[in-house]
């Protein structure tokens, strides 16, 4: 969308500069000129959301690492010490916990956006399929990160996660012991993890780059999933959209805020308060809330299938829950994007969300009763949203008709 | 602008953020078979909540008078006791106070030496064997954060509540009714077949009911000062374990004060802030239709 520039150096020093590093030109097409569709929801400010959301647990997350500790027999003093001793520790401490809670709010809510309206689809493959491996990265990060307090939640959530390692077959134990660095959670797993949870927000930040890079060749998508035509489709992206995504994000600090200042411990569970202890079992081993949808997943196989144990059946369905959102490009060969057009598939969107709520819900129960039977069928459902609904849907929907352009819907509804 | 379509669209939005931070917030699985806790009246609740700093010197004196023979409190230092938003006792009281006890230390001739204030509160017991030998095999627990390492869990629909209250008061419900929770004999109310062990005392909120803990405190058990201008307050067990509760609930959270403080002067900016951006937002999108 860039093809024609829209810089032209002002000065001697800025066109010196643009024949040696062209920063500024850069910036001027991709940050301010870019031209955006005009006709953008506020699902689409959960990515600036989410850049946010990236940047505000690094900043913190680099504070915190600069007062912890990553001993066994330090590190849930040291965390009390940031709270206690450190100057602005508790809501630094806090605004990392609580952070970690919203950045999985807005990262939900941005790839169902996407999934709604099929922002995954041709020419936008890449850009699905790097925001599906910054969400899988992210979810490594926010579990590593867990562990650090190193409370009895942090000590048991890893010990039962890393446990899955254990259900490959033949070469299982030796991954296990690789990823914990010895037999159990330990010390080893301590620094092992807080290093990896120093990385990988890098990590993700690059690949961020590269999703929003990706983004930036063929433009946005929109609600009506209808290709800019003309550019009075679009308006730059500064300061339109600078202005709007900036008052979403406030908007998003203000729940935030709630948490940190009025319930910073609300999301977590009391149980992280008692120091780690591997003779001492909770009554519940419950994750994170952001990881339960996948830990239902996990636990809904509590049978075998033929040579498959249970065990491994169920890591098997939890990682295929991650990595078949790899392929969903190809699943859904639908020609129309938007959701808005396509009148069976928004039902079972609807269903699909309704589904995920649910999936979350029941991760925090006992698997016992009515529960696992519920967990079977919304993992159930899970699955055929995408494997079997989203390819079929494709062949027998017929959609409404679509807009010609961004510009005639635009006035249609402004007509309305 | 479309006006009706797009403030419905944001509707769905709000609701979307709004459950998905309901979901955030699903009930962790709480201490089963206790009875329903109480929730009391802290004066550290809601957003303007401050610690009440007499309620918090009652509530160290029965710390100190009575718990602290068992129970440790290695996070806090004799200094915290003076500092603003807690007990606010003076300078010198808390180094007289530190002063009274011997510190172990190793550097020192004869190993040990008077308290300072830097110092952090001595543990009764050398290590966690001594302190279960002492105690019939029950480890007491250090009070550092235990008012923040015990919960409650409300049943639907009160815990979706809890968020939008900001409900952190379950540690100090839960010690609260802990304490008031004995019976001498095993009630009818206890679970079917219920024997207590030897050593071991009903409670009806401790996990499984018996507590290693004998009833701590009793009516007229700690003698309060009245104060200067001859308030008094009444020397009973509920009295008692409110304050100390309140006590244990700064002790875990010592600057709590300050943050709800900062927390509504941050709230107030946001939501300020937000209601301009939202405005030069709409100003600058007047002249587009979209």
């Amino acid at each position: 969308m860039s093809e024609h520039s829209t810089y032209t150096p002002g000065t001697a020093v800025e066109k010196w500069l643009d024949d040696r590093l062209p920063v500024i030109r850069f910036a001027k097409e991709h940050l301010m000129d870019f031209p955006t569709p005009k006709n953008l929801n506020y699902w689409w400010t959960f990515g600036a959301i989410l850049v946010m959301c990236l940047g505000v647990q690094i900043v913190t997350g680099v504070i915190l690492a600069m007062h912890y500790t990553p001993h066994v027999d330090l590190a849930f003093n040291a965390v009390e010490h940031i709270r206690r001793d450190v100057n602005g520790g508790r809501i630094i401490q806090a605004t990392h916990a609580v952070g970690a809670s919203m950045f999985f709010v807005a990262l939900y809510i941005h790839m169902f956006r996407g999934l709604f309206y099929g922002s995954y689809k041709a020419p936008r493959e890449i850009i699905w399929i790097l925001g599906v491996l910054i969400f899988i990265l992210t979810v490594a990060t926010a579990f590593m990160g867990y562990i650090l307090p190193w409370g009895q939640m942090s000590f048991w959530g890893a010990t039962v996660i890393s446990n899955i390692f254990s259900a490959i077959p033949v070469v299982g134990e030796n991954i296990k012991q690789l990823v914990l660095g010895g037999f159990a959670v330990g010390n080893p797993t301590l620094n092992r993890f807080f290093s990896l949870h120093y990385l990988l927000p890098f990590v993700i930040a690059a690949i961020v780059g590269l999703h929003i890079w990706a983004l930036h060749v063929p433009g946005n998508n929109n609600p009506i999933g209808v290709e800019v035509k003309e550019s009075r489709d679009t308006v730059p992206f500064h300061p339109y959209y600078t202005m709007k995504d900036l008052f979403a994000m406030v908007l998003f600090m203000i729940p935030f805020a709630w948490f940190v200042f009025f319930a910073p411990d609300i999301l977590g569970h009391p149980d992280n308060y008692i120091m780690a202890n591997s003779q001492v079992t909770p009554a519940h081993i419950v994750p994170e809330w952001y990881l339960l949808p996948f830990y239902t997943i996990l636990r809904a196989i509590d049978f075998n299938v033929l040579f498959i144990d249970s065990k491994l059946g169920g890591v098997i369905a939890m990682g295929g829950a991650l990595v078949m959102l790899l392929i969903v490009p190809w699943l859904d060969t639908s020609k129309v994007r938007s959701g808005t057009f396509r009148p069976l598939f928004k039902w079972f969107f609807a269903l699909f969300a309704i589904n995920f709520v649910a999936l979350t819900y029941l991760g925090a129960q006992p698997a016992e009763g009515i529960y696992t039977v519920l967990a079977k069928v919304c993992t159930a459902y899970y699955f055929l949203y995408f494997l079997v609904i989203l390819p079929v849907l494709s062949r027998i929907e017929t959609p409404k008709p679509l807009p010609t352009s961004i510009s005639e819907s635009v006035l249609g509804k402004a007509h309305a | 602008m479309t006006g009706a379509k797009t403030m419905f669209k944001t509707k769905i939005i709000i609701a979307a953020v709004a459950a998905m931070v309901g979901l955030a917030s699903l009930p962790a699985q709480g201490a089963e078979g206790g009875a329903h806790v109480e929730r009391q009246n802290w004066s550290f609740a809601g957003i303007f909540g401050t610690y009440d700093q007499n309620q918090l010197q009652r509530g160290f004196q029965v710390f100190r008078e009575v718990c602290a023979s068992c129970h440790g409190a290695n996070l806090m230092a004799f200094r915290n006791l003076s500092e603003p938003g807690g007990p606010s006792f003076s300078e010198e009281q808390v180094k007289a106070l530190a002063a009274e006890f011997e510190i172990a230390d190793a550097t020192a001739e004869g190993g040990v030496r008077a308290g300072v204030a830097a110092d952090r509160w001595p543990s009764p017991f050398a290590n966690d064997q001594e302190a279960r030998d002492a105690n019939g095999g029950s480890l007491p627990p250090d009070f550092s954060v235990l008012a923040k390492a015990r919960g409650v869990t409300d049943p639907f629909p009160t815990w979706v509540f809890n968020y939008f209250t900001g409900y952190q008061e379950g540690g100090a419900d839960y010690i609260h009714a802990l304490l008031n929770g004995y019976h001498e004999e095993v009630p009818e109310t206890a679970p079917e077949g219920f024997e207590l062990a030897e050593g071991k005392y009903y409670n009806d909120y401790f996990p499984g009911h018996a507590i290693g803990m004998a009833p701590p405190l009793a009516d007229g058990s700690v003698t309060y000062t009245p104060g200067e201008d001859g308030v008094t307050v009444p020397e009973t067990l509920e009295q008692y374990s409110t304050d100390v509760a309140a006590f244990m609930m700064w002790m875990a959270e010592p600057h709590l004060v300050a943050r709800k403080q900062t927390g509504f002067v941050v709230l107030l900016f946001l939501v300020l802030f937000a209601g301009l951006m939202y405005a030069t937002k709409r100003k600058l999108w007047a002249g587009i239709e979209h």
